[in-house]
């Protein structure tokens, strides 16, 4: 099966300091890939790169293969042809991303009139069904309403509505629970999930909620000071991790069905060094148990099924 | 379990709080209806006992931020009352808020921000000596208090936030989503020093989160919030083996956990 997204070698650098480094994976068609990683690890300024939406000051290099064409290079007028249609981007925080001025109907029908021609009143009915489908209760009432008067989760599924009106290819999903609450979290995981399963698109879900990967991703990537450190099935990776980095992930997770000793969680020291500040050759050997000499070089991902870049890997 | 660190003997009632209730206005949508009325908390009894860690769970809009401020005295119930059975209110309860960004002034150093409790509530004593034990305690180093919040990061800034609360030497913190804000693997770190400091200076712990690991990781007992009603309460790990009201098992069942793959789809 040829891969939806080939992504190879990818850098992208905030003038001179290096944001993303040598990032390399591909997406197989109909998976639900996982990137996890901490703020500032440079999860959404891949995705952003990829997508051909970041800000001005950040240049990427390298290649992002979609249906043949390098994503990194196409002219923006056929970048355009893409995004919203084959390709779809569900963001972090619908406050900002939706247009405040722009009643819920025509916003959500939107990528409709545009990528296929819709008039306005098959893009409205069309509209109504997908606000339906991701289960905004009153729809109808909601077509007319604002950004504003709807609910933080409502907000995030009429998101959800819009990037797949078109029956996207590859959806990118940067956070899309995050400020959820569990109960609608799951409700939201489902739907992607289903869409996933039922129109065979492929999911590239990133968050730094290790748990939400579990439930719905079948192979994560663990993004560290803007480098790839692990990739595996979700379970291997979960239950055997390699990279120091990962096993710190989640052995700071409190348990919920087991006490611990002084109800103390094994922290990983210090924090994420701000863009720019991680040290040379291993990213993360500063707050490493585990480092020596030999991280001063950055290694190479290596291991078959579940590589990894380390030289000290757990387990 | 470990070696009874967290078993108390049941302490007196610090706080007592009976038929609670606050509403608010919202703002007119129509000239010709009435204004409506949201209700954020109503009917909440529930005594706090001294050394313990009660952890409030609930959605948002389910009143538990509502329910702290009624307890700090931030707020006036319209039914209802929270009786504080210790000493001062002001100086004994103290509280530390999710977002350690805007919880803190920009343009105060961290020595005038730890110790601006000491000075508003003119409380006398070796203010240099307790600003140290204070850095030291929430594991600060001693420059720190020379430097401005936006120079520490998140979870250095929750930290700064913490000695502040402690300044007054409080006997009960109040933690409102003291690390939904935080990076992951600082989360932990946090939890810990928490956890260390209420045994430390023998505190009482309120801890208002949506994540009910965490709840269920510090929490002696949690109160279930539902739409400003108390739904459920009792011991955490009771609670959590099996809970009684039927909103309590939607919550716990929409926990995300490592193991539970795809259940979504189920």
């Amino acid at each position: 099966m040829s891969a939806a997204l080939d992504v190879r070698d990818l850098h992208v650098g905030v003038g001179a300091v290096p944001a993303v480094q040598g990032v390399s994976f591909a997406l197989a068609r109909g998976r639900r890939m996982g990137l996890i990683g901490e703020s500032g690890s440079g999860k959404t300024v891949t995705a952003l790169a990829i997508m051909g939406l970041l800000p001005d000051g950040l240049h990427a290099t390298g290649a992002a293969v979609y249906d043949g064409d390098d994503l990194l290079t196409l002219p923006e007028d056929r970048l355009c042809k893409l995004r919203g249609d084959r390709l779809a981007m569900i963001f972090q925080e619908p406050m900002t991303a939706l247009n405040p001025v722009m009643r819920m109907g025509p916003q959500v029908a939107e990528p409709l009139r545009i990528h296929r021609g819709l008039s306005r009143g098959d893009a409205d009915q069309e509209a109504l069904r997908l606000l339906e489908r991701v289960q905004i209760p009153d729809a109808a009432e909601k077509m007319r309403a604002y950004p504003h008067q709807l609910s933080g989760g409502q907000r995030q599924r009429a998101m959800i509505a819009m990037a797949i009106a078109c029956s996207p290819d590859l959806l990118i999903a940067d956070e899309p629970t995050t400020a959820l609450d569990v109960t609608v979290q799951a409700q939201v995981l489902q739907l992607l999930d289903h869409l996933v399963e039922e129109e065979g698109a492929t999911l590239l879900l990133i968050t730094h909620d290790l748990p939400v990967v579990a439930q719905i991703c079948d192979q994560v990537m663990v993004m560290y000071g803007g480098r790839i450190v692990e990739v595996g099935e979700t379970e291997a990776v979960f239950s055997q991790p390699r990279h120091p980095y990962t096993r710190g992930l989640l052995d700071a997770i409190p348990p919920i069905d087991r006490d611990l000793p002084d109800r103390h969680l094994k922290a990983i020291a210090g924090s994420v060094p701000g863009l720019g500040e991680f040290p040379s050759g291993c990213p993360f050997r500063t707050r490493c148990p585990r480092a020596d000499e030999a991280c001063l070089e950055m290694p190479a991902m290596a291991g078959n099924g579940h590589p990894v870049a380390c030289w000290h890997p757990v387990g | 379990m470990s070696p009874a660190s967290h078993d108390h003997p049941p302490g007196g009632v610090l706080f007592e709080v009976r038929g609670l209730a606050r509403a608010y206005r919202l703002p007119r949508t129509s000239l010709l209806l009435p204004p409506r009325v949201l209700t954020a908390v109503r009917n909440v009894s529930f005594e706090l006992r001294r050394g313990e860690t009660l952890g409030l769970v609930g959605e948002s809009g389910s009143g538990k931020t509502t329910l702290l401020r009624l307890m700090l005295g931030l707020e006036q119930p319209d039914a209802g009352r929270v009786v504080y059975h210790g000493g001062s209110l002001r100086r004994d309860v103290q509280v530390v808020f999710q977002d350690p960004a805007s919880a803190l002034d920009p343009r105060m150093r961290v020595a005038d921000i730890v110790l601006e409790p000491l000075r508003v509530m003119r409380l006398r004593g070796d203010h240099a000596a307790r600003l140290s034990e204070l850095l030291r305690a929430v594991g600060l180093p001693e420059a720190a208090a020379r430097r401005y919040p936006h120079e520490f990061s998140g979870g250095q800034r929750q930290r700064i936030a913490i000695a502040r609360a402690l300044a007054s030497r409080p006997r009960v913190l109040l933690a409102d989503e003291p690390v939904s804000a935080l990076d992951v693997s600082v989360r932990a770190q946090i939890l810990n020093l928490l956890e260390d400091l209420r045994v430390g200076y023998d505190l009482t712990l309120v801890l208002v989160s949506h994540d009910l690991s965490v709840v269920r990781h510090l929490c002696d007992r949690v109160l279930v919030m539902r739409a400003g009603e108390v739904v459920e309460a009792g011991d955490t790990r009771a609670i959590f083996r099996s809970p009684q009201h039927s909103y309590t098992r939607t919550l716990l069942e929409s926990i995300p956990t490592l193991k539970k793959r795809r259940a979504a789809s189920a």
